[in-house]
């Protein structure tokens, strides 16, 4: 039997981002996750975009939480190497009603402590972003919008938290959670029983589930498919903003926006499911897309697609953002309604579900070693070419480039795989250096993956997964 | 850095690098250099393992790398050198240098007098067509599959599809089958094949596996390992008719889709790429905007052929000597060749006519098959050049010679019409 | 006997009836030139395809050996000779052309490498 103080539930961006806030204390932390890696579901396949909060119901927790995260991410991405750019979005509007709108979108950012939201002119929304449609009429520019890499953060904080002392058990399902007296007793899982004093479920799509254990599911999570394209970096038509569509009763829309790799990213859809599995990308969805888009952005050129994904957003029923702790369950914290804006709220969400750990009983003090800062990996192609001699010198495998398309060597891949909580598999490695990311999408740099994976897991190639159990990617020897 | 000089640099050491650099040392170049990022020359042919290289050039029947090795074991005999496991990454087309990262020197500068580009291609992937459904593993692109079937030892699947009937899709049909896996259909949305009718004949036919002309794939199935996969015909706009959609088990899915010139260098060093071909516009020496910068092979256009890139790319070895020489013909004026009727697109792009007569052959593929053509160049009002063909396919590709003293103005237009 | 071959010489791709029975041919239908004839012809008595695939090598590095038939094999003989290749490990050094199985399946035919392996 396992023992520890805290059970984490949920090795996504809100999971990790507690983890790592625990991490500071002197508390034993496990973190458990059915996945094969950190990331979670909704933390890997979204917009990438750290909010402002601007359009946030004011007053409500997730306002609270997403207007006190945004000017966190300057600190904490220097801190532990997280690609993050502040570029800003704006919000053309194309219509009278859409112009006319404008007005009340500002009054309400302000009712969110949004104070920075500028009025465009037509000339300055067009100077600013030329792609747009001629016909906009204005807009508004909300400059803290910023682009982050949604992969690293997570890793960057789950790598931090393990630095610090938390333990991962990936590849682990929980099953159950066991309460005694009213209060929280241990979790059981598919790798054994975790004897605990406290659990936070950080569970997202599936915090339902984890709350029917201990009797408290009392809302639904319906999961709400997004669809994606992402573009080639050299695509025709290429955007400088974040551009989001003035928003509809019905929709948020559909946005188009660099990522932080210089891709172009479009989408999403918004789609209720009857399940919480189907992440597959539909004809219907992806046209959606580009006839939305392409009202804003006529030049968009999707035939540039290098991938196409979707990601499952955990939609509460009721709505709303819920932390809930228990009178006659001591010791559980539930967390529910974290949505599209979870990427951006989960480092203030950590440091609130740390106080409601205290409010209810956890007595615990601040470590002296904590450790605030996290290496990221050397990345090749960002180089001089001096600073490129001298890596070949200290490490001869950055001399071999695996992946063409994104220019990366073997000894990233290395280093992904040996660092805390190293990749295992081709779709971990991937998130973190980027192979198999650009244009041919792994069918160059794909082969040669797998036979570092498993020459360095000292496995056979057939135990090589794309991602989860069950995704093997070779069936075996030919002969 | 480690620094190497040379009168012509080849980045990429397939055929196209290959038949390159054997013209430019045969013409009188010194120092040839062949940039391989492999460990071995050869290129995509060392996977290539299956016969029908060779037929038009060497006069036989040969496998890829049969048809590699000839060319190796010339151009090692003629002093060629290579740079072997190492990666090119910029291409300076001003000071014709090339910066790339080798295994043992770690970062090389090459300085050279002219540069050829002979990268290849790529496969075209599942975002490319957009194939809807889950993303599991057992995806591949018929290459990939190639690779680690052939090379590396590893099967990939067990029950396999193959959507698209170009060559590549046909000759894994085959090789899977080889190896104990059971291929259940070959499907391609358009309504003639893609690939060689000998390939149809060789690879699907010889082991009865279906071909699924008009059909696409409609949804792939499956979470973790590709489940099956759902196909149905198309109508004439090429969307697929739902009734007749059908469901096949597999736990793999092969692509063969198309092939894309890899001109990330190409771009990055400036020089212009035709929107049609996705590769470097060159004239008939395969030169390209960039003047000390040749191209060749499929990264000029996706050849059908690698005797055809051979013959291509020999022109670009024997021009960009020259060019290193000082020897290159003077050019008196530019002509611009443009597709006419059933022609997609023209290779060269143009032609630097100089003062002496030269005949060009410009390489072309149809836009749709058609029996019984006359294919011809016009220069203003007059026919310079025709010849008859009983068959034209766009999975072919067709050439024509003229001679350059003919050209009146300065465009020539190609056609292929009907017989009256 | 009634035979539908397509013919694989030229991109034409005729689709040629051949009738008759073993060795004994009666008629040939549906080609446009001699070389269609031939070709059907052949096709009809003894097709013969050349097999290509890979052996096992002895050396990890370089796990296989790409191979062929010197010359083309009766067709229904390709699946034998394969469950006999795939028995082969080829001791390194290979060179190219080097013969790997001796007269496979009784066919009078060798089965050589087209690459070599150190």
């Amino acid at each position: 039997m396992i023992k520890t103080d805290v059970v984490v539930i949920g090795a996504g961006a809100v999971g990790c981002a507690i983890a790592r806030e625990l991490s500071k204390y002197d508390v034993n932390v496990v973190v458990v996750d059915k996945r094969d890696d950190v990331g979670g579901d909704a933390s890997k396949s979204n917009s990438a975009i750290i909010h402002t909060g601007y359009d946030a119901a004011p007053g409500t927790l997730e306002s609270q939480l997403v207007v006190a995260a945004n000017p966190m991410y300057d600190q904490l991405t220097e801190d532990l190497e997280i690609p993050f750019k502040r570029i800003g979005a704006i919000l053309p509007a194309f219509t009278d009603e859409q112009f006319e709108q404008l007005p009340a979108i500002k009054e309400k950012a302000f009712k969110n402590h949004v104070y920075d939201v500028e009025y465009l002119s037509k000339e300055e929304i067009l100077a600013k972003e030329p792609e747009l449609n001629p016909e906009v009429k204005g807009g508004l520019f909300i400059p803290r919008e910023s682009i982050i890499d949604p992969f690293i953060l997570v890793q960057a904080l789950a790598e931090n938290a393990n630095e610090n002392g938390v333990t991962f058990m990936l590849n682990t399902e929980v099953t159950d959670i066991n309460v005694e007296d009213g209060a929280i007793k241990s979790v059981v899982t598919t790798a054994g029983t975790i004897e605990t004093t406290y659990v936070v479920n950080a569970a997202a799509l599936h915090c339902d589930d984890i709350a029917a254990m201990v009797g408290k599911a009392d809302y639904k999570v319906v999961a709400r498919r997004g669809q994606f394209y992402i573009l080639d970096k050299n695509t025709s038509c290429k955007v400088q903003n974040i551009v989001l569509p003035i928003p509809t009763k019905v929709t948020k829309g559909k946005l188009m926006c660099p990522t932080i790799h210089g891709n172009m990213l479009v989408g999403p859809t918004a789609e209720d499911l009857p399940d919480k599995v189907d992440t597959s990308v539909t004809t219907e969805g992806l046209n959606m897309i580009y006839e939305d888009v392409s009202k804003m952005i006529p030049r968009v050129n999707i035939r540039d697609t290098i991938t196409q994904y979707s990601g499952l957003r955990p939609n509460r029923n009721p709505e709303g953002l819920h932390v809930d702790v228990y009178d006659d369950l001591k010791g559980y914290v539930n967390l529910s309604g974290v949505r599209s804006t979870g990427l951006t709220l989960c480092v203030a969400m950590g440091k609130y579900v740390v106080e409601k750990l205290k409010e209810i009983g956890m007595n615990v003090s601040l470590k002296e070693d904590f450790k605030a800062t996290r290496k990221g990996i050397p990345i090749f192609h960002e180089m001089s070419v001096e600073e490129q001699e001298e890596i070949i010198k200290e490490d001869p495998l950055y001399g071999t480039i695996v992946c063409r398309c994104e220019t990366i060597t073997e000894g990233e891949i290395m280093r992904a795989i040996h660092r805390p909580l190293g990749a295992r598999t081709v779709d971990a490695v991937k998130r973190r250096v980027r192979a198999g990311m650009g244009r041919c999408q792994g069918g160059f740099c794909g082969p040669k993956v797998i036979e570092i994976l498993a020459r360095e897991l000292d496995i056979p190639t057939e135990q090589v997964n794309k991602n989860l159990d069950g995704s093997y990617m070779i069936v075996g020897q030919n002969k | 850095m480690y620094n190497f000089e040379c009168d012509v640099a080849i980045v990429g050491g397939g055929p196209a690098g290959l038949s390159a650099a054997v013209a430019a040392k045969k013409e009188g170049a010194k120092r040839v250099l062949v940039i391989e990022r492999d460990e071995s020359i050869g290129g995509i042919l060392q996977q290539c393992i299956h016969p029908g290289f060779g037929l038009t050039y060497f006069k036989e029947e040969l496998t890829g790398p049969e048809y590699a090795g000839r060319f190796a074991a010339e151009a090692v005999e003629l002093g060629v050198e290579f740079l072997l496991n190492s990666m090119v990454l910029e291409v300076n087309e001003k000071e014709n240098t090339v910066i790339c990262v080798n295994k043992e020197y770690g970062m090389t500068e090459v300085k050279a007098s002219s540069v050829i580009l002979a990268m290849g291609c790529r496969e075209r992937t599942r975002a490319n067509i957009m194939i809807p459904g889950s993303r599991p593993a057992g995806v591949y692109t018929a290459g990939s599959a190639q690779r680690l079937v052939n090379r590396q030892n590893q099967l990939v699947g067990k029950k396999v599809v193959i959507l698209g009937s170009g060559d590549i899709g046909m000759i894994m049909a085959r090789r899977m089958t080889l190896e104990g896996a059971e291929v259940l259909a070959v499907i391609e949305l358009m309504d003639f094949l893609a690939g060689l009718t000998r390939n149809k004949v060789q690879c699907l036919d010889d082991f009865d596996i279906p071909l699924y002309l008009s059909h696409t794939i409609t949804k792939i199935d499956g979470y973790q390992r590709v489940k099956g996969i759902y196909f149905a015909q198309v109508d004439e706009n090429k969307k697929p008719i739902k009734e007749t959609e059908q469901y096949i088990e597999c736990d793999t899915l092969l692509l063969s889709v198309g092939l894309l010139p890899e001109n990330e260098l190409t771009r990055k060093a400036g020089i212009e790429i035709n929107p049609i071909t996705n590769g470097p516009k060159v004239n008939q020496y395969m030169q390209t905007s960039a003047e000390g910068v040749f191209a060749c092979g499929n990264v000029v256009h996706v050849n059908d052929l690698v005797d055809n890139v051979s013959v291509e790319s020999m022109k670009a070895g024997k021009f960009a000597a020259q060019y290193a020489m000082g020897t290159l013909p003077k050019t008196q004026k530019i002509v611009q060749n443009i597709s006419g009727e059933n022609v997609r697109y023209l290779c060269p792009h143009s032609l630097s006519v100089a003062e002496e007569n030269e005949k060009v052959s410009l390489y072309f593929r149809v836009l749709h098959p058609d029996n019984k053509v006359t294919i011809r160049v016009k220069s203003g009002d007059q026919i310079i050049s025709s010849k008859k063909a009983q068959r034209v396919n766009p999975g072919e590709m067709e050439h024509i010679e003229f001679n350059t003293s003919d050209v009146a103005g300065d465009n020539v237009v190609v056609e292929v019409v009907k017989e009256a | 006997m009634k035979k539908e071959i397509i013919c694989t010489v030229c991109p034409m791709g005729c689709r040629i009836t051949v009738e008759g029975e073993g060795e004994n041919i009666i008629s040939v239908t549906g080609n446009i030139c001699k070389r269609g004839e031939v070709y059907a012809s052949a096709e009809f008595c003894h097709p013969v395809r050349i097999l290509t695939t890979t052996i096992k090598t002895d050396n990890e590095k370089t796990p296989l050996v790409p191979v062929r038939s010197e010359k083309p094999l009766p067709k229904e003989k390709v699946m034998d000779c394969m469950e006999v290749i795939r028995k082969q490990v080829a001791k390194t050094p290979i060179a190219m052309y080097d013969v790997l199985v001796e007269n496979i399946c009784d066919t009078g035919i060798n089965i050589v490498a087209t690459g070599a392996v150190k």
